[in-house]
């Protein structure tokens, strides 16, 4: 055994000053000393040397308990119950302080291992998505869930789809209205105005009963400014069944409203005229935030199919009828989240789109 | 859009006295007309009456004479002193001193005084200033400052210029309320069915409709009376329309009333120019304002020609081929064979001679050589009813819109002509000493309006409201409809109601959409995105979550932006569709590819202090076919044949939806961090394609603009006749340089759309995953430095077999230890077998295949 620790506080123990095993008042003055030194030790190495000193081969306790072989027999097992007991007391201790000086070890090293957690983490610019992109999914998942589905159509379009499928006549002043890109030469391909024309695309690929939406991009010559620009996007809705109401499209744009702009919200319709639809409205929203206070504002178009569409679509109007509305995209972004200038929105600069992330 | 005066409206409907613009509004709103605007008064402040008490010409240095006038503008407004003027010089009352540059009038007149703090049109605000050695303690108006009409000379002298009596007159008198000038105008919105409310009739209508306010309907046609025996004839007209639209006549009512003995110095009255004024149209003379105020109140469009200069009879017909007009605008046009012409005869011939003359286009806009004149004492009045299409089609035709063709267009009450052009007749004998020709000439073929039969119940079948049989009678009737039973005759004033759903919207409307109630259906259940879509959103959403943002571009380009891209002459993506009417001249073609755009946001964000961009974007390019067939144009209501749908899928150009991204400078924030290399822009290749589920192939791409000639990859789906979907990598330097990009700015460009049609819908089919220890083997083989890795890595795939489970490149090595022209590529390979431990010697055997299967790339295993 290498006993070369020097113990300063307590004299090297030797069997000649070991207690007798039948004295109790020197056993538990030896156990407290040791209780006193264990309590002392303030490093694991410091508690190795006491642990050594009190439970080792030459502690007083050791030397107590080998005493206990040279007594009569009759002494035996009372010395056996005064140092037994003591020394597990010892032990114990020992556990409990090393346990301690462990816990405490621990803690320092990762005290030690602190960083500041303020410094910069981000190591990649974060990405986003553009929000017009965002809200058109978010859009679409609105009339997912009401169990639509999404249905969209080319971006270049025939006029024909673009306007007379939707009971525009050539010469009805609606289609002089329009503001519309053509297509040089005589190709009768045009930007189209609207997402209407999908309409007509769906009923003529699937037919009736149909609910879809058609969130997209459309196109007017009009020149950018703070609220209009040439390239813009609407949403359109278009539901035809046996018995569709009014009231049924009213039931919709409602709880669009409410899904776009929370519980308050609510819609309201004024007599309008669209071609292609009859009767036609104008769609207001309840907006709370409205600037100087409360107030309608307008959103979007709609009214009940005109007979005209579905006939041009193979559709009887007798059997089915339906409705549709349309909505400007950017209009909604920008009431939603209070967006100014719609050159923001359509300049593609990267700290417009990162405010937004990914969700909207 | 029309502006509606109130004043004017009252005529037919009554208004409550505290109508404000807002008001009025708010009542057609509920019945469609939308409020455009609401103009705020054009003058307020202290404008008043002012009588001249002393008039000083003062020459000036300049030349001119100026009047230093004494003005009395009534006890409310007069100083007891005037600066610079002798006390005993101001009357009792007190007066204003006021420096005018005008010479038409003289002391004792009475005027219209702008005093300080009044704000004339324009804004045009009045303050007391310095000005020629006095101080102007407001200003003496002319008609133009007012916006009353065109100056004739210097200011306004309330009798002489307006006709106001002197005895109605004092000074100091509220000059707004006496000149109409502080009415709040309205300014509504007419949607295209509602041609009858582009008249205060209509419009009066409409508000009696929302309010049930009193309305008298001034536009009835009362019984004619015949013409006195030995009266003159009347100015015949006669309709020959040998070109009529879809077999719709030009013309199918003409109205002639003479008007003889007009004194040319009548002057409008001051009523009705201010309506006019306040309605938007500027005064002109007695005759075309008696015109125009008669077309505002009851939308009936009327000309007014110099009698001397037409010879009956009147022809309306179309051009002949090089007929010419010139307009009342001054502009000379050539006409077209479709254009409605009226005519009249000078030359005394045979029937077949009349017509000879173009005097203007119907419906759209008189010629110059017949209008009436400051000379003009005879009047001939036109009250015409023209085919809506027909003067549509000249208007657009010639660009040539008028208030004329604005409303025939809409349509026209068939039945006003004879009222309107009475109307006309007697303001020009009312105001202009006139006498009205007993006879007129009336040539009527106008069809009554077809009866339309509303199913019972239709309206409430649609709207979802339970409106009474009683409701919907009275609805009808109050717009105007005989209701008999189901059947329904629209009044002449709507020839937009031609169908039941035309009679659901009025029912609708009038009883009001603010009774439907809002009940959601329940749709019977969608299949949820498509595959494609779906495939979209996780590609955005990937390259979004990689750290690009996603912007959009306009779609628009020109040569300028492929000529940066450095593409050649007959390069297919400058195969694109152009636009008729782009909206700037440079940029008139549609987009082949996403990238010429997108390159040009990259540039935006790095001229805007961000160098280190990293963007992407999701829109759709147009591929255009040469020979592809014209979209057919088919009638309204039909639906297409399969033939004529297969011509429209050929004639629409093909636009697959594209995904392309620009990196450019740092990839992170880090000071010194990487640069953004081609590796880069093909990792995120390689990341859409593994969202859309479809294993890429990038082979060495030399050829192709705008990339680098050594550092781009074509893009192709493995397994699909190496198809090209698209390109990666960096650009050429001479393209980052010719778009003032940082230079290595690298790049990708894929379609989507055929990529998500590789991917298909099928489900995976799983395989079951093996617990059997793997083994890893590593292999270093030595090859030509020109070899693709792709190559290598396909021949150890294929020399390992099924027990490949992954295969890495860890290392790549060029030095002095390999030689000249070759590098080392390090692949680790971990292998398992689906059923068994892999023995020692299987995995030998894999080993030996592998070694094999390279060689015949021309690999040797690196010793």
């Amino acid at each position: 055994m290498a006993a070369t620790v020097d113990f300063p506080t307590m004299s090297a123990p030797h069997e000649a000053g070991a207690p007798s095993p039948l004295d109790e008042a020197a056993l538990d003055a030896a156990v407290a000393t040791a209780r006193e030194e264990i309590a002392a030790a303030a490093t694991l190495d410091d508690l190795k040397a006491v642990r050594t000193a009190h439970t080792g081969e030459k502690s007083p306790l050791a030397l107590a308990n080998r005493a206990i072989g040279a007594l009569p027999g009759p002494e035996k097992a009372a010395a056996g119950k005064n140092v037994g007991p003591r020394r597990g007391a010892i032990n114990q201790a020992l556990a409990l302080r090393q346990a301690e000086l462990e816990a405490a070890r621990d803690a320092a090293v990762l005290r030690d291992e602190a960083v500041d957690v303020t410094l910069p983490t981000a190591r990649r610019p974060v990405g986003a998505r553009h929000p017009i992109e965002a809200i058109q999914e978010r859009i679409a998942d609105f009339f997912v869930g009401l169990g639509w589905e999404i249905a969209e159509g080319p971006e270049l379009e025939a006029e024909w789809f673009n306007f007379d499928a939707l009971n525009f006549g050539p010469d009805h002043p609606a289609r002089q209205m329009q503001d519309t890109f053509f297509v040089e030469g005589d190709q009768h391909l045009v930007l189209r105005t609207h997402t209407s024309p999908v309409q007509a695309r769906a009923l003529l690929e699937r037919g009736a009963p149909l609910y879809i939406a058609c969130p997209g991009k459309v196109f007017r010559t009009d020149a950018l400014d703070a609220t209009h620009t040439p390239v813009f996007h609407q949403v359109e809705g278009l539901a035809i069944d046996k018995g569709l109401t009014m009231a049924n499209l009213i039931g919709t744009l409602d709880a669009f409203a409410r899904a776009m702009f929370g519980p308050e919200a609510r819609t309201r319709l004024r007599p309008s005229f669209f071609p292609f639809t009859e009767p036609s409205a104008e769609m207001d929203l309840w907006f709370p935030h409205k600037k100087g206070g409360p107030g309608w504002i307008e959103w979007g178009g709609c009214g009940m199919v005109h007979p005209n569409v579905l006939r041009a679509t193979g559709i009887d109007p007798a059997e089915y009828q339906g409705f549709a509305f349309g909505m400007g995209i950017e209009r909604t972004l920008m009431l939603r989240h209070g967006i100014a200038d719609m050159h923001d929105i359509v300049e593609g600069d990267v700290r417009f789109s990162r405010q937004f992330g990914m969700e909207i | 859009m029309p502006l509606v005066v109130k004043e004017w409206l009252a005529d037919h409907v009554e208004l409550p006295a505290d109508l404000t613009a807002a008001g009025l509004a708010e009542a057609l709103v509920r019945v469609g007309l939308e409020e455009e605007a609401i103009h705020p008064a054009q003058v307020s402040g202290p404008l008043v009456v002012g009588r001249v008490l002393a008039v000083t010409p003062e020459p000036q240095k300049n030349g001119k004479t100026i009047n230093w006038c004494l003005v009395d503008v009534g006890p409310d407004h007069n100083e007891p002193e005037v600066k610079g003027v002798d006390p005993v010089d101001i009357p009792a009352g007190g007066a204003r001193g006021i420096v005018c540059g005008a010479h038409n009038f003289e002391a004792g007149d009475l005027v219209v005084v702008a005093l300080p703090g009044t704000v004339l049109p324009g804004p045009f605000p009045i303050a007391a200033r310095k000005t020629y050695g006095h101080v102007s303690d407001g200003m003496i108006c002319s008609k133009k400052e007012l916006e009353l009409g065109e100056d004739g000379e210097g200011i306004i002298v309330l009798p002489r210029d307006l006709g106001f009596a002197t005895a109605d007159l004092a000074p100091g008198q509220d000059a707004i309320a006496l000149l109409g000038l502080g009415e709040e105008i309205l300014e509504i919105n007419v949607t295209p069915d509602r041609g009858y409310a582009f008249s205060y009739r209509g419009v009066a209508r409409e508000y009696a409709l929302s309010t049930g306010a009193r309305f008298t309907d001034l536009g009835l046609p009362s019984p004619a009376s015949p013409a006195p025996a030995g009266a003159p004839p009347a100015f015949a007209v006669e309709v020959r329309d040998d070109a009529p639209i879809d077999g719709q006549a030009g013309c199918d009512r003409f109205v002639t009333q003479i008007v003889r003995g007009i004194d040319p110095a009548a002057q409008t009255p001051q009523w009705m120019a201010r309506r006019l004024e306040a309605s938007g149209m500027r005064p002109i003379s007695l005759a075309v304002d008696a015109t125009n105020y008669v077309m505002l109140d009851l939308g009936q469009p009327l000309h007014a020609y110099d009698l001397a200069k037409v010879s009956a009879p009147i022809v309306v017909r179309r051009a002949r081929a090089g007929e010419k007009l010139t307009t009342l605008d001054e502009v000379e046009r050539a006409l077209d064979a479709g254009d409605l012409l009226i005519t009249d005869s000078p030359s005394a011939g045979p029937a077949e001679a009349t017509g000879e003359r173009v005097l203007g286009l119907a419906g759209v806009m008189g010629g110059a050589y017949s209008e009436v004149t400051e000379a003009t004492q005879d009047v001939l009045i036109e009250a015409a009813h023209f085919d809506p299409v027909s003067v549509a089609r000249t208007s657009r035709r010639h660009r040539l819109s008028s208030e004329a063709a604005k409303r025939f267009e809409r349509g026209v009450d068939p039945r006003l002509p004879l009222v309107a052009a009475t109307r006309v007749a007697r303001i020009l004998v009312e105001y202009g000493g006139g006498v009205a020709d007993p006879g007129h000439f009336d040539l009527d073929v106008t069809a009554a309006p077809a009866a339309i039969d509303l199913p019972a119940g239709l309206a409430s079948r649609l709207t979802g409201v339970d409106y009474s049989e009683a409701q919907v009678v009275e609805i009808l009737e109050a717009i105007g409809c005989q209701v008999s039973g189901t059947a329904v005759t629209p009044p002449s004033w709507r020839p937009d109601l031609t169908e039941p759903v035309n009679l659901v919207e009025e029912i609708a409307r009038i009883a009001g959409y603010d009774q439907i109630p809002s009940v959601l259906p329940a749709a019977p259940g969608g299949r949820g995105l498509t595959p494609g879509q779906r495939t979209r959103r996780s590609v955005a959403r990937a390259l979004a979550e990689a750290g690009l943002v996603e912007t959009l571009s306009y779609p628009f380009v020109g040569d300028a932006q492929f000529d940066a891209l450095g593409l050649p002459v007959d390069d297919p993506r400058r195969h694109a569709v152009r636009l008729a009417n782009p909206l700037a001249d440079d940029r008139p073609l549609l987009r082949t590819a996403l990238l010429p755009t997108l390159l040009e946001t990259a540039r935006r964000n790095v001229a805007r202090g961000l160098p280190d961009v990293a963007i992407f974007e999701v829109g759709l390019v147009t591929l255009p076919h040469a020979g592809a067939p014209a979209a057919p144009m088919l009638p309204l209501a039909t639906k297409p044949s399969e033939a004529e749908l297969a011509v429209f899928a050929e004639a629409v150009p093909a636009q697959p939806r594209h995904v392309a991204g620009v990196l450019t400078g740092r990839l992170d924030l880090t000071k010194h961090g990487r640069m953004a290399q081609w590796s880069d822009a093909l990792e995120l290749v390689r990341l859409v394609c593994a969202r859309a589920g479809v294993p890429i192939e990038a082979t060495p791409d030399a050829e192709t603009m705008p990339w680098h000639p050594g550092r781009c990859a074509a893009l192709s789906v493995a397994d699909d006749d190496g198809l090209v979907l698209g390109f990666a990598g960096e650009l050429h330097p001479k393209v980052c340089e010719a778009l003032g990009l940082p230079p290595r700015a690298v790049a990708f460009e894929l379609n989507l759309s055929a990529l998500a049609s590789v991917a298909g819908d099928a489900p995976v089919t799983a395989s079951p995953v093996s617990s059997y220890p793997a083994a890893k083997e590593d292999f270093a083989f030595v090859v030509p430095t020109d070899l693709p890795a792709e190559h290598l890595a396909a021949a150890i795939t294929a020399g390992a077999g099924d027990v490949l489970e992954d295969l890495t490149l860890f290392d790549v090595f060029e030095g002095e230890q390999i030689g000249e022209g070759k590098k080392s590529l390090a692949y680790a390979l971990r292998l398992r077998a689906a059923d068994h431990t892999l023995s020692a010697d299987e995995i030998r055997a894999v080993r030996e295949d592998v070694v094999t299967a390279a060689a015949e790339v021309g690999a040797t295993l690196r010793g």
